[in-house]
């Protein structure tokens, strides 16, 4: 189930930059992403924009300061903070906010936990799921009424039907049913009181164009997303990290393999792939052959059900 | 499924250099009905074109044989309650272009998901059905559907209209059947006014001139042109309006007092340029203000300095403090009338975009309450929300034959003429004539839902 890591096909990315790849249409959809980040700024009260320190919310970051001019981003970035992330994608975060002089708030489902807000099944469950109340808590806190979100259509069948403004009623939740038509560029932003946004600016972009755009603009990204190496074991098909959360299980043999995350969340759901991919353009080269998708290569929580990713936005998750 | 030949090929296509940089994203949209093979065509293009992955393939292989139709199944929601979720948008791309497909399901609320998906689309793929068709007969009468399919691209202005002949490995003589309902659809869209980009006769399940010709199927159907997705790839994106005069809707206002930054000393205005060309020393003027100023100095999206033309966004500078606010349209100063000082009927100097408050439109109406005369709703025409009241609703127009019926109100999906009031004038001009300045949504007052899309035809004979 992994990206396939072919060494032929590496020889020839280190032979030849993977920029020779068509990447015109980045100019595009740059383009349309910020015009999105100002239509939130002009058209909304109290936005705040998602930020993680991953590979998405790093390319939306790197957009909002082309849109708004170095150190001057007029939002707030929100972290929610499952008490499971990595430590290079946390230290990351923080670095980048603070050169990009952005106010940093970070609100965490450990603080629900001990509101009582979050109750969890056994110690171990993930906490993923959980984001929604603390994000929803934060959003009642704030009174945010727009939050801009690294979401791709690319990434799930939920997400290939949900609009760009994407309108949530008060208890946070998508009515899939009743999504407004997005209409030329006309954005219909009226809101009830309680009522709020959620605005997925890279829509449009897949998990290729998000590399391209990497390499092509130069944006850092926390080490993990490159090869490394890593203790894991082999469990269902999935590589997972060893870690305090995650420790092996009785019979499975630890290994140190060469492996990169395609995705980062929670310690406790995230599982690299195999991969000596080393810089930008070689995982340009390995995303083109990739035949697994990044979800499926890597998610574990969204293996359980064909549905689940639906059925949590439809609770207020992302 | 990919070999590492494939892989290196789409990687250093040899072309690269040439069409770097030449090619934007197509976004287009496929009309049919469900067992037109609709969701088999976009599945084929998807998996022929290796933009599936083996995960997905795998959700919707059974007995070893792939469903294609089930790759572009929708949501859990949609399966159980079997209610129908417009667009959904899909991604491939080729070694030199990215596609983006607006797929809007056949069925129920067909007219509203195809509209809002045509909207923004730069081509459309019409599926027909051979095998639905009298193809013996020269003379065949096409289904109504394909000509409603037409009917709305053609009024909605999507440039390029390419009809996919489907299943035609499904009949006896597939070349004749090929030839006679070519011939149906040259003679239907010519009487329409259309001239189709292309007719390709295709076999989705097949895969058939869809992304591969298949080496024993060259020349099928007489056919030696090139496949849908080699059409795909060459057709155009949707024109810029560049040689309109200038029009540019006031988006966000960049103000610098709240900030250390003090070179600029001005206020940016940012905004996707709608029509024409917006370059350092443009004479202004600003809507509805009036007021008229120069442009000092114009950025492009990612704030580089330029001049920007239609379609792109762009940060303006004016030369002079006036106040504008979002919302606004900053547009070609009036042109100096030739007509002579004691002409009292014409003035001195003629608006390039002269502000209207009277319209008459084409609706196409999405609400689930019907639009009823009288009502007023909130309109959006570019980054300016006014109040709207429906005068009178002129016709409902038949949506097989877009002709016009007597209509009191408009229902769901229904499409019609109407007149607007609007509380303040704006900029407005027919959609034949600009998509942006010709188009704006209604919106409910009460349930804020996008309630309807509106196709400005013509500004009323006596301005108010």
């Amino acid at each position: 189930m992994n990206a396939r890591t072919a060494p032929d096909l590496l020889q020839a990315a280190a032979a030849a930059p993977a920029h020779h790849l068509s990447n015109a249409h980045l100019d595009a959809l740059e383009e349309e992403t910020i015009f999105i980040l100002r239509e939130v700024a002009a058209a909304f009260e109290r936005p705040a924009l998602l930020f993680s320190g991953g590979k998405d919310s790093l390319v939306m970051l790197c957009c909002a300061e082309k849109a708004f001019g170095a150190g001057r981003i007029p939002y707030p970035l929100l972290m929610i903070d499952t008490g499971h992330n990595f430590p290079e994608v946390t230290d990351f975060r923080d670095q980048r906010a603070a050169e990009l002089k952005a106010e940093l708030i970070v609100r965490s489902v450990e603080d629900s936990m001990a509101r009582g807000t979050v109750r969890l099944a056994h110690p171990g469950e993930s906490r993923n799921v959980h984001q929604s109340v603390t994000l929803l808590e934060a959003i009642e806190e704030f009174r945010f009424d727009a939050l801009i979100g690294g979401a791709r259509r690319d990434e799930e069948k939920a997400r290939a039907k949900e609009r760009i403004f994407s309108h949530r009623d008060s208890f946070g939740q998508w009515q899939p049913k009743s999504q407004r038509p997005e209409l030329w560029t006309l954005f219909n932003t009226r809101l009830a009181p309680g009522e709020h946004f959620r605005v997925f600016p890279i829509s449009n972009w897949t998990e290729l164009d998000v590399w391209q755009y990497i390499e092509r603009e130069g944006i850092a990204l926390p080490s993990i997303y490159y090869a490394h190496e890593r203790a894991v074991v082999e469990r269902r098909g999935l590589l997972v990290p060893v870690t305090p959360l995650t420790p092996p299980k009785d019979g499975e043999t630890v290994e140190n393999r060469t492996v990169r995350f395609r995705t980062v969340g929670d310690i406790t759901c995230t599982c690299p792939v195999e991969s000596r991919a080393a810089t930008p353009g070689e995982i340009v080269i390995e995303t083109l052959a990739a035949d697994v998708s990044e979800r499926g290569a890597t998610r574990m929580d969204d293996k359980t059900s064909e549905a689940s990713m639906e059925k949590r936005k439809r609770d207020g998750y992302f | 499924m990919n070999t590492i030949e494939s892989i290196a090929s789409r990687a250093y296509p040899e072309s690269a250099n040439s069409q770097k940089d030449t090619q934007t994203a197509l976004r287009f949209i496929t009309c049919g009905s469900v067992d037109d093979g609709k969701s088999t065509l976009i599945g084929r293009l998807l998996v022929d074109s290796k933009a599936v992955l083996q995960d997905h393939l795998a959700g919707v292989t059974r007995g070893g044989e792939a469903d294609l139709a089930l790759l572009t199944d929708g949501l859990q929601a949609e399966r159980e309650q079997g209610i129908t979720i417009d667009v959904a948008y899909r991604y491939f791309n080729t070694e030199s272009r990215k596609f983006i497909i607006g797929d809007a399901p056949g069925h129920e609320q067909y007219t509203r998901n195809m509209v809002t998906a045509a909207s923004q689309a730069d081509a459309a793929v019409v599926l027909v059905d051979a095998t639905k068709l009298d193809w013996q007969n020269a003379q065949l009468p096409l289904l109504p559907q394909t000509r409603r399919h037409a009917l709305l691209l053609k009024l909605l202005r999507v440039p390029s209209v390419v009809f996919a002949i489907n299943k035609l490995d499904a009949v006896a003589q597939p070349e004749l059947a090929y030839q006679h309902i070519r011939g149906a659809l040259q003679a239907f869209t010519a009487s329409a006014g259309m001239a189709p980009a292309a007719i390709v006769p295709v076999s989705a399940l097949k895969g058939w001139n869809v992304v591969d010709f298949g080496h024993e199927q060259a020349g099928w159907c007489g056919y030696s042109g090139p496949t849908l997705l080699e059409i795909l790839e060459r057709l155009p994106v949707t024109p810029r309006e560049t040689a309109l005069p200038l029009a540019f809707p006031v988006q966000w206002v960049e103000k610098f007092s709240s900030s250390s930054d003090t070179s600029q000393g001005r206020r940016v205005f940012w905004g996707r340029v709608a029509t024409g060309h917006i370059a350092p020393g443009t004479p202004v003027q600003v809507l509805p203000g009036g007021q008229q100023a120069e442009v000092a100095q114009v950025l492009d999206h990612a704030r580089r300095p330029g001049g920007i033309g239609a379609g792109h966004s762009a940060g303006v500078v004016l030369d002079r403090e006036v106040d504008v606010s979002r919302g606004d349209w900053i547009v070609a100063a009036p042109a100096a009338s030739d007509a002579a000082d004691d002409d009292f009927d014409t003035p001195a100097s003629a608006p390039a975009w002269p502000p209207v408050r009277e319209l008459s439109a084409t609706v196409a109406w999405m609400d689930d309450e019907p639009l009823v005369a009288g009502r007023v709703y909130w309109a959006l025409h570019g980054h300016r929300w006014v109040k709207a009241k429906v005068r009178r609703v002129v016709h409902r127009l038949d949506i097989h034959t877009l002709a016009e019926e007597a209509a009191t109100q408009l229902e769901p999906n229904a499409i019609g003429h109407v007149e607007l009031v609007l509380q303040e004038p704006i900029p407005a001009t027919p959609f034949a004539r600009s998509r942006v300045l010709g188009s704006l949504i209604l919106v409910d007052t009460a349930s804020h839902k996008t309630a309807g899309a509106v196709l400005i035809e013509t500004a009323p004979a006596k301005p108010l």
